[in-house]
């Protein structure tokens, strides 16, 4: 009795295909590309590039079919699961490599901006990961964003919990989903002015006073110098 | 009427506030307000190394702070193209399903105290005390180990700590009984808890509604089990457990499942313990090789993921987190609609969240 498992559960109604094999390496591949198949079927020209990223697909769709993009996923690819959704600012860090003034324990990226997997042709990007909870698969969607204007299209009539996550990304990268029903402060305070993770948005602990390692050359209290507060 | 719950309301575990709108006791429209908490991590983790971040990393869900590590450890280490060795995963496994232990104890006596059972909380924190002194023993932190290496592990377990670990197991399991009796077959308990709060398996999904409150509405989906191979859960015969009913009452019954199968995974694991080193060949200063990578694992509270984008620096250009709590508590505006007020805090408790995991 105290062990019994509800029925029902295992159940998957339209679940006749194979067995998703995980032992074999190659296995995964040919998912894959079994995936872009279904999705490119679809979306056709829509999809600008394809690439692989340690195994899993990131596929660049168009701005114009992003959210087409995402039904997609889910109508075709039975990706009924939402991860996430946010954006990257390809821009190089704030600190240009050979910059040795001021704070210097923060790494240092390199200067000339690249783009990551699936390539990008500006400065923004917006990406979301789906998957399936009953195919055990998922895909990372990207779209451009144009810099002058960031845009893109809401997710929230394809995935309700898209909601959030393009708030956290409208504050954090100004960038703006047309379609969402209401793109308010998420964590930050109402007022709150500047887009935080934009790479040229300074990080001001940092800007006030270096961290770390550099507050071990403050003079001791009793040494000269150093202030009077502590033990007399 | 507009009530506005929190941000220090006892029933919010933290700084979460409801601004709740009621119809008499009927809740029209809920709107959670999140950020209190909000650290800023992935701004962060633009400004330090590999190593430095683990320790960020840990303070995101605190309860469960080992789990966090792995996920994270495991990008760098993918990206990188090095192994930790059998021993060291296999230690990573065992203090991960400690980690989940210990704070699904914590949530099996507080939901007792969220719905009026005073006695189950005394229960889950003593117990959870056991857990939390084999943690402490072989990491040295009971909240925030920072444990893991890039390569492995900071060191190897002390000796004696498998045989106090068996012995901790066999109290874990008694202590799931203890619940089993006291609260899951408690009429009241069930009077306050089933059928409430009942979130569809296919719309908990679109929120991103992950880990044991999925599986409690009939999902049978277990990143241990169905995600890209990690850990050592390859080795171990263990079951994933669901519910097909969705409410309050299946996510408690879920967890508490789920406890026992992880304290059965940790005996297997103990005994199946390999010998070797704890850390692989590893460059003493970290760089990883661009790339990008994206690694979930299912911890605690649910799926737990980061998107790591490295440009071959000593630390990341870009990560995103992925927090669990962040999609679970996401779908409380469509799950709060219509309730009653009491049920508010019931179904808060049963989603089990922790705001640092929230705001991040």
């Amino acid at each position: 009795m105290p062990d019994e498992q509800p029925e029902g559960a295992d159940e998957q109604p339209g679940d006749d295909g194979p067995e998703v094999a995980a032992e074999d390496p190659r296995a995964l591949a040919e998912r894959e590309t079994a995936l872009l198949a279904s999705l490119q079927a679809v979306l056709g020209d829509a999809i600008v590039e394809h690439g692989d990223a340690c195994g899993d697909l990131v596929v660049r769709v168009r701005p114009d079919a992003w959210r087409r993009a995402g039904e997609v996923a889910r109508d075709e690819l039975e990706c009924d699961y939402l991860s996430f959704i946010s954006a990257i600012d390809w821009t190089p860090a704030t600190r240009p490599a050979g910059d040795t003034s001021g704070d210097t324990s923060a790494p240092v990226q390199p200067p000339e901006t690249t783009f990551g997997v699936a390539g990008s042709t500006g400065r923004f990007q917006v990406f979301a990961r789906v998957a399936s909870t009953r195919r055990h698969w998922g895909v990372t969607l990207k779209c451009d964003v144009a810099e002058g204007d960031p845009r893109a299209e809401s997710w929230v009539p394809v995935y309700p919990g898209a909601d959030w996550h393009e708030r956290e990304c409208w504050e954090m990268y100004g960038i703006v989903f047309d379609g969402h029903p209401a793109l308010r402060h998420l964590y930050l305070p109402s007022g709150f002015e500047g887009h935080p993770l934009r790479k040229d948005f300074p990080l001001l602990a940092r800007e006030v006073k270096p961290w770390p390692g550099l507050v071990d050359v403050e003079a001791m209290p009793d040494e000269a110098g150093g202030d009077d507060g502590g033990e007399a | 009427m507009v009530l506005s719950m929190g941000p220090q309301h006892p029933a919010t575990h933290g700084t979460l506030r409801l601004v709740v709108r009621l119809d008499g006791e009927r809740v029209v429209a809920a709107d959670p307000v999140i950020g209190y908490m909000h650290r800023g991590y992935e701004k962060l983790t633009e400004f330090r190394t590999y190593p430095q971040i683990t320790t960020l990393v840990n303070r995101i869900d605190w309860l469960s702070s080992f789990a966090n590590e792995v996920p994270f450890v495991h990008g760098a280490e993918r990206l990188m193209e090095i192994e930790a060795p059998p021993r060291a995963e296999y230690i990573r496994t065992t203090l991960t399903e400690l980690a989940r232990i210990a704070t699904f104890l914590l949530f099996l006596g507080e939901m007792g105290l969220q719905v009026g059972a005073i006695t189950p909380p005394f229960y889950g924190f003593r117990d959870r005390e056991y857990v939390l002194n084999l943690i402490e023993g072989a990491t040295g932190g009971r909240f925030h180990p920072n444990f893991n290496r890039i390569g492995g592990l900071k060191e190897d377990l002390p000796w004696g700590w498998v045989a106090e670990c068996r012995q901790a197991m066999q109290k874990v399991l008694d202590s799931c009984d203890e619940f089993e009796d006291l609260v899951v077959g408690n009429p009241i308990f069930e009077q306050r808890t089933r059928s409430i709060g009942i979130i569809p398996g296919s719309v908990g999904a679109s929120y991103g509604v992950s880990g044991s409150n999925l599986r409690a509405s009939g999902v049978d989906w277990d990143l241990r089990r169905d995600g890209e191979p990690y850990l050592s859960y390859r080795d171990l015969d263990w079951k994933v457990w669901t519910h097909p009913d969705g409410d309050s009452f299946a996510r408690y019954w879920v967890r508490l499942q789920e406890t026992r199968e992880s304290a059965r995974m940790v005996l297997q694991l103990v005994d199946g313990l390999p010998s070797g080193p704890v850390m692989a060949k590893v460059p003493r200063i970290v760089k990883v090789p661009p790339g990008e990578i994206w690694v979930n694992t299912e911890n605690p509270l649910g799926e737990m993921g980061y998107y790591l984008v490295s440009k071959g620096a000593t630390g990341p250009f870009r990560v995103k987190i992925r927090s669990a709590s962040f999609g679970n508590t996401s779908i409380l505006p469509w799950l709060l609609r219509g309730c009653y007020v009491p049920d508010i805090i019931t179904i808060l408790a049963s989603l089990y969240f922790i705001l640092g995991d929230i705001d991040r």
